[in-house]
């Protein structure tokens, strides 16, 4: 059992100007064949217009015990949202 | 329900840990493959999945045991669609169980030496085409019953899967309530051999919800970690006080002479399968147990050598590639 297929992340865009979107996975051997099995197991309904296939193990991710250094910080920065600004209703829409 | 009698694991892990934990999951989150999680919850999830994953690759055994025999060729075209989302089914669930820690092909192995299950239904034979449409619209519609709450369970690659997972299902119940209507609607031979299907799974798909609540010790800890959203007989009932009037619809008996309605509950009363039968068949005493385990074991063993062989091409032409360069 040693020799079991590498893991692969599959992405699908779902219509023309959408981005791709993480869908699921599955086991191939190889890049060309998980486009095969990604289309025989997540576009069996029409739903993408084009696939991207990822080896899992080459996805670097972050940790979640890394939830408050990383994004902690822009919770105090109220002022990178437009509505901290009061714009007088005279000077119109902005 | 495709996962039956999965036994909560216990769990000894710090009380500060698991009390934050309950505490996400009693607060809607949804708990990630990287998050924290007690030793527990995993064992459990990983059983209760890959049961679900399993049910749905032997599930294709019984009907597939009809592709080539379907009456026309639209109904061999449907339900060769069917038998293929079963297989992606299976490949969904393996690949949420996969995110905790147990291979593809451990899960393929425990199921190969009986160490893990599948749905007791699937060791019941489909003996002719009345089946495929009662397996359709019973199976798929008790299957439905459980599936449909579980897109909301706390863990959330196996929320994901069931949420794809139930957009497809639909069409499956409907495919087989339209294959048993149209013989309802037949000859009095076909509408016969309709009967004497619903007569023979009703039970079988009773019983796919687990038994009792006042025999099932494993649900508690399980509901209180959303990885079962409703008791067995609460979803027995449901399914139950929905099947009842498809079946008047078509002009078949349930074949259960206590069946009748309730009005103070608001259900349908109706008699419990023979659990003794159940509990019999899950220790593989069922009419089909030997014939799918060796089915399966037959497919693995047999697509050895395909496996070995793309791999050992993959890992060729990387190599050549990489020489190239």
């Amino acid at each position: 059992m040693k020799n079991e297929w590498p893991l692969w992340e599959v992405f699908i865009r779902g219509q023309h100007g959408m981005s791709h979107r993480h869908v699921g996975s599955l086991h191939a051997p190889d890049a060309e064949m998980a486009i095969k099995n990604a289309r025989d197991v997540y576009t069996r309904r029409n739903e993408g217009v084009s696939i991207w296939v990822v080896e899992a193990a080459a996805i670097t991710a972050s940790s979640p015990s890394d939830k408050g250094p990383l994004y902690e910080p822009s919770e105090s920065k109220v002022y990178r949202h437009p509505t901290f600004f009061d714009i007088p209703d005279e000077v119109g829409a902005m | 329900m495709y996962a039956q009698m999965i036994k909560s694991e216990a769990t000894q892990d710090d009380p500060e840990k698991l009390a934050a934990f309950q505490a996400r999951i009693d607060a809607g989150e949804k708990i990630e493959p990287k998050d924290w999680m007690p030793e527990g919850y995993r064992k459990t999830l990983i059983r209760q999945i890959g049961q679900h994953a399993h049910s749905e690759i032997v599930g294709q055994l019984p009907e597939g045991n009809w592709i080539t025999r379907a009456p026309t060729l639209e109904r061999k075209a449907i339900l060769l669609a069917k038998v293929q989302d079963e297989a992606g089914h299976g490949l969904y669930l393996y690949c949420a169980a996969e995110t905790l820690g147990i291979s593809r092909d451990e899960m393929t192995e425990m199921l190969l030496d009986g160490r893990m299950k599948y749905s007791s239904i699937f060791n019941y034979p489909t003996l002719n085409w009345a089946d495929i449409g009662a397996v359709g619209w019973l199976v798929d519609g008790a299957a439905i019953m459980n599936q449909v709450p579980l897109q909301r369970t706390s863990y959330g690659p196996y929320s994901r899967a069931m949420i794809r997972v139930c957009k497809e299902e639909s069409f499956h119940q409907r495919q087989g309530y339209d294959v048993i209507r149209r013989m309802a609607e037949g000859t009095p031979e076909q509408k016969k051999m309709a009967q004497d299907a619903l007569n023979r799974l009703w039970y079988p798909s009773l019983m796919m919800f687990g038994p009792s609540d006042k025999d099932s010790v494993h649900s508690a800890q399980s509901m209180k970690w959303k990885i079962k959203m409703n008791t067995n007989d609460e979803l027995r009932q449901k399914f139950v006080d929905q099947t009842v009037p498809q079946a008047e619809y078509l002009g078949l008996t349930i074949p259960d002479p206590d069946l009748k309605w309730n009005e103070e509950r608001g259900h349908y009363d109706f008699t419990d399968p023979d659990w003794n039968e159940f509990f019999d068949v899950i220790k593989g005493n069922g009419p089909c147990n030997a014939d799918r385990l060796a089915a399966r074991n037959k497919a693995w063993k047999d697509g050895q050598w395909v496996r070995d062989g793309m791999l050992a091409h993959a890992r060729k032409k990387a190599a050549r590639k990489h020489a190239a360069e």
